[in-house]
């Protein structure tokens, strides 16, 4: 089921950091994983017939983990980061972020796991438009109930970390793509959720700023042990993750844990 | 669900678009001030109709039967006082006549010739072309139903002296006070004539057919009163109906079934039934609440297209929003709060432009805010806000947070 070249295993369904196990070994013992999707397939009816838009995927992350989703159109990438945030239900497997099977919780629940649990950035519509930069942020510990003078002092030193001390009283539209980017990590980051999703986060952005807002993204979450998925068609922006998972057709084709091979596939080599 | 969360969003999404609420806020009240128009000009053109009838100190008012209800219509004689009295129940009757005709100040009718105490003395003289005051002349009997109590002056010291008592509408346009001597202009048969009143009160507002009221004695009305034919005996007096005041003991409606049936030939109906049947009146107001309703409906669909088209922008916004973690409560109350607020705004923007707009109005213009009326409609317009939303509120509570990631609605 999974064959190894360079760091690489291929095909198979599995993709757990280390070996497919449900802990992961390199982790401190008796480290929970802060994700851990089983089985997970989701199929469309399209008239009389039944499309396969993932089929059998499983993946396991460890807080401090960055993973890459990569793979072309129509792979399954953004549906699968749609289960693992628990915005659509699969058709079979099940999602476990902290614990918490995502399967049995109702819609209202499943929105408060969200809040509580996941941080968010996405490819657009990621701020709103009639907040400042600082109360996009804190718009997260506002939804969790839990702003206060801390988490304000919490947030401005994240914005600052990020580059955006001078820009707390900006509005979105006063930024650049990538400073807007920075504040939805920001924003992803600060109620201290314990899987952070990004979608497409460098779409909109040139080469040189997408390389410094991924290169935030995965020093923030080395540094503040969160577990970060990325989905990505660039895949360049793939050098500063642990792990790259290459879909295609729905299923993971292969999986690149070596960071050489992780490199090379960065540069296009193994692409 | 956090409110106060909702509270800060739905401010702040206002005030930092400023512009684009600023101009619903503005349609919001132009809506209102024509809403109010509507309203005051509807019961101000409805006092004008029927403000002396429904203001009679009185519970009934008796027609000739076969008058269907069309004072104008109805005629009758000095007996018909008697038959009526006489019926079981019947605390006071008095009788009232009513006429159109134009009235102006004594000085300006004959160059101020005239002194008061030939005023006094009555008599007629020859009509003069100036323009005048078109009035509705009633002839009342003094210290009977119909006769309205004066805010100033001793009122009518005989039943047939030459005296006039003004509405506050007649007193106002005509400029006169007590003691003036006042000029009713009258065609008798092919002959115009004035004759001299003097003004001896000064009554709260008189209107009747859109005209302001002058009360004479009612022996007075019958020599005044324009006449087609002077043939006729004058000392036979008529007038157009009774107004009834119940004894104490049977309903309006028992004592007016009572006298239909021992008096012949008459019919007798509550105020508001005999208001409601003044020629126009109806169908004057059906016209303006018709009017009115349709201005609510407008407003519905601007404040509804406004919202709906704000929500179908922000759709995107509201979808990441949810993925989130935002409650469908929460988005509820921010869209609601915002529609709430706004309308409230435009209402009340709308509101006092309307009071400034009306306070420039000549008192010529038939347009009044009674405070039910302008409650009823503010209430209306403060409720076409929500309603209007309520098309967005589904839109926005509709988006999956699947939308976040472009996928779903």
């Amino acid at each position: 089921m999974s064959g190894r070249r360079g760091g690489e295993r291929r095909g198979g369904r599995a993709a757990s950091g280390h070996g497919g196990g449900a802990a992961a070994p390199g982790g401190p013992a008796g480290d929970v994983p802060a994700l851990v999707a089983e089985g997970l397939r989701k199929t469309y009816q399209l008239g009389r017939q039944t499309i396969d838009a993932v089929d059998g995927v499983s993946l396991t992350l460890r807080r401090g983990e960055f993973v890459a989703l990569v793979g072309p159109s129509g792979s399954g990438k953004t549906s699968i980061l749609a289960m693992l945030a628990g915005l659509l239900r699969p058709t079979e497997g099940r999602v476990r972020i902290a614990g918490e099977d995502l399967g049995e919780l109702a819609d209202r629940r499943l929105a408060g796991f969200r809040r509580r649990n996941i941080g968010f950035t996405f490819q657009q519509n990621n701020l709103i438009p009639y907040l400042t930069v600082l109360e996009n942020v804190t718009l997260m510990l506002s939804l969790n109930g839990r702003y206060d003078a801390a988490g304000a002092l919490r947030a401005r030193e994240l914005l600052e970390r990020l580059g955006l001390g001078d820009r707390l009283r900006s509005l979105p539209s006063q930024l650049s793509g990538g400073q807007q980017q920075r504040v939805a990590i920001a924003r992803a980051l600060i109620h201290q959720p314990a899987v952070v999703l990004a979608d497409e986060p460098t779409a909109s952005l040139d080469t040189e700023r997408a390389h410094q807002v991924v290169d935030t993204f995965a020093n923030l979450i080395h540094h503040d042990r969160r577990a970060g998925i990325m989905v990505t068609h660039d895949l360049r922006m793939c050098r500063v993750v642990d792990r790259v998972i290459v879909l295609r057709d729905g299923a993971v084709d292969r999986t690149l844990e070596d960071p050489a091979a992780i490199a090379r596939f960065a540069d296009g080599a193994l692409a | 669900m956090n409110g106060r969360l909702a509270v800060s969003l739905a401010l702040k999404e206002i005030l930092r678009n400023k512009g684009r609420f600023a101009s619903i806020g503005a349609v919001i009240a132009l809506i209102t001030t024509l809403v109010l128009f509507l309203s005051g000009l509807g019961e101000g053109l409805a006092l004008g109709n029927r403000q002396y009838v429904s203001g009679l100190d009185a519970d009934l008012l008796v027609y000739q039967r076969t008058a269907d209800l069309q004072i104008a219509a109805s005629q009758f004689d000095r007996s018909a006082v008697a038959s009526v009295r006489r019926v079981d129940g019947v605390g006071d009757v008095g009788a009232i006549g009513f006429a159109s005709t134009v009235v102006e100040p004594r000085s300006r009718a004959a160059g101020g010739a005239r002194t008061q105490a030939e005023a006094a003395a009555g008599g007629a003289g020859p009509a003069t072309s100036a323009p005048g005051l078109r009035v509705s002349l009633i002839g009342v009997e003094p210290g009977r139903p119909g006769d309205p109590a004066v805010l100033r002056g001793p009122g009518f010291t005989s039943a047939s002296g030459n005296e006039v008592v003004l509405g506050r509408q007649a007193a106002l346009r005509s400029g006169m006070k007590v003691g003036d001597v006042l000029t009713v202009r009258s065609t008798q048969g092919a002959v115009d004539e004035s004759y001299d009143l003097r003004v001896v009160g000064i009554a709260a507002g008189q209107q009747y057919q859109i005209a302001p009221a002058v009360l004479v004695p009612l022996i007075t009305f019958e020599r005044i009163k324009p006449k087609a034919n002077l043939q006729d005996d004058p000392r036979t007096l008529l007038f157009n109906v009774l107004a009834v005041r119940a004894a104490s003991g049977p309903t309006p409606a028992a004592l007016g079934a009572r006298i239909e049936g021992q008096v012949r030939g008459v019919r007798a109906v509550d105020l508001r039934t005999a208001y409601q049947n003044i020629p126009g009146y109806t169908a004057q107001q059906s016209t303006l609440n018709t009017q009115s309703g349709f201005t609510l409906v407008i407003g519905i669909l601007v404040v509804g297209g406004f919202f709906q088209i704000q929500t179908l922008q922000k759709l995107g916004q509201i979808g990441m929003l949810k993925a989130i973690g935002a409650s469908n409560a929460l988005v509820a109350s921010e869209t609601v709060l915002q529609i709430v607020l706004v309308n409230l705004a435009g209402v009340l923007a709308g509101t006092i432009g309307t009071a400034a707009l009306a306070a420039t109005f000549p008192s010529t213009v038939p347009i009044v805010f009674q405070l039910g009326n302008v409650a009823t409609a503010l209430v209306g317009l403060l409720v076409i806000g929500p309603l209007g939303g309520l098309v967005a509120l589904r839109a926005a509570l509709r988006v999956e947070p699947l939308r976040a990631l472009g996928l779903g609605r």
